[in-house]
């Protein structure tokens, strides 16, 4: 049955590259969208497929080289480097769900790189700014996904998993990024990022005890009670921390 | 003269930069907090052999320093 098969290491695992992949291409997309609707859509395309080489001579360059270190090793320092990680997106957005800061806008993104590339001079031929913005969102944003898809990957021995899962997002988020062209707004971002956030500072919690050998009851199956575990204390620290006068106030976006 | 540094020493600096943002970045305190809990955890599992308690540690240790970093968050963000 599918149901057997499927592991909770691997369910996890979708979920959390599968989020990670969508949050950061939202963020590329705006970025992409403002360029193209401004500036022209060749170099913005130029810029994102220029990027998009980059990112992948970096997956090939460093993922078989991850392969190699021993995984007890790997699994600490990935676990490590995904509890930082995973708090600080926590922690993010956590105060951006009890009001305490103002949510990410893609709006408000989309609005400031038009201004920018409006007042900058335009030339003849390739446009050199454009294609520039397009590089830089879609490079920065993507380098996030590659350490997300490489981390995760390596440590649970399903870089090919990881790397599918990553591409699927990326083509969902294409396309539908494509049809709502620029309504982005209208992702539910924070509450990926929460969701993000709590499934990385899962991996993380994990990993360290695997690469400090300690023995986890139930195997992978413990992943599942971390994300619960995680999920409520973010639930109880938004509840905490929420003004009281502005309870039903609207978030200053 | 080029006061500019050379190429390898920008990448250096770029990609050393890049990491510390990616760790450190405005938020010290869960960077040092993470080596803490990899300190003390390592302390219980390998030293004294004590699996239940390092399999309640850990994420207790990391619900504690998310929980501090996020109420000094938003003491600092009520008192503006």
């Amino acid at each position: 049955m599918f149901a057997s098969t499927v592991s909770s290491g691997a369910l996890v695992l979708v979920g959390a590259v599968f989020l990670a992949c969508a949050v950061e291409m939202v963020e590329a997309l705006t970025i992409v969208f403002a360029v193209g609707h401004t500036r022209g859509w060749r170099s913005a395309f130029e810029g994102v497929v220029v990027a998009l080489v980059a990112l992948s001579a970096l997956v090939a360059a460093f993922g078989p080289a991850l392969v190699h270190v021993p995984l007890t090793w790997l699994r600490l320092i990935v676990g490590g480097v995904l509890l930082i990680f995973g708090m600080q997106w926590l922690r993010k957005a956590i105060l951006r769900s009890s009001g305490l800061k103002a949510k990410h806008d893609e709006d408000a993104i989309y609005q400031e790189t038009v201004a920018e590339l409006q007042n900058a001079a335009t030339g003849t031929g390739r446009d050199r700014i454009a294609f520039v913005m397009a590089f830089k969102g879609v490079f920065l944003e993507g380098l996030e996904v590659v350490i997300t898809v490489l981390t995760l990957g390596t440590s649970a021995h399903r870089l090919g998993l990881a790397s599918l899962t990553a591409a699927i997002a990326l083509v969902l988020v294409a396309i539908v990024g494509a049809v709502v062209a620029k309504q982005l707004s209208s992702v539910p971002e924070n509450a990926m990022k929460m969701s993000v956030g709590v499934l990385l500072v899962t991996y993380g919690t994990f990993w360290v005890g695997e690469g400090l050998k300690v023995r986890w009851p139930g195997n992978d199956s413990f992943l599942l009670a971390f994300v619960g575990i995680y999920a409520v204390v973010c639930w109880a620290l938004v509840a905490l921390i929420k003004p009281k006068s502005s309870t039903n106030a609207k978030v200053n976006a | 003269m080029n006061d500019q540094p050379s190429l390898p020493v920008r990448l250096l600096k770029g990609f050393a930069m890049f990491w510390w943002d990616f760790l450190v970045g405005d938020t010290p305190e869960l960077f040092v907090a993470a080596l803490v809990i990899i300190g003390a955890v390592a302390l219980v599992s390998e030293s004294w052999h004590a699996n239940t308690v390092a399999v309640i540690a850990l994420p207790v240790l990391a619900i504690a320093a998310l929980t501090i970093s996020v109420k000094r968050a938003s003491d600092a963000a009520k008192r503006k």
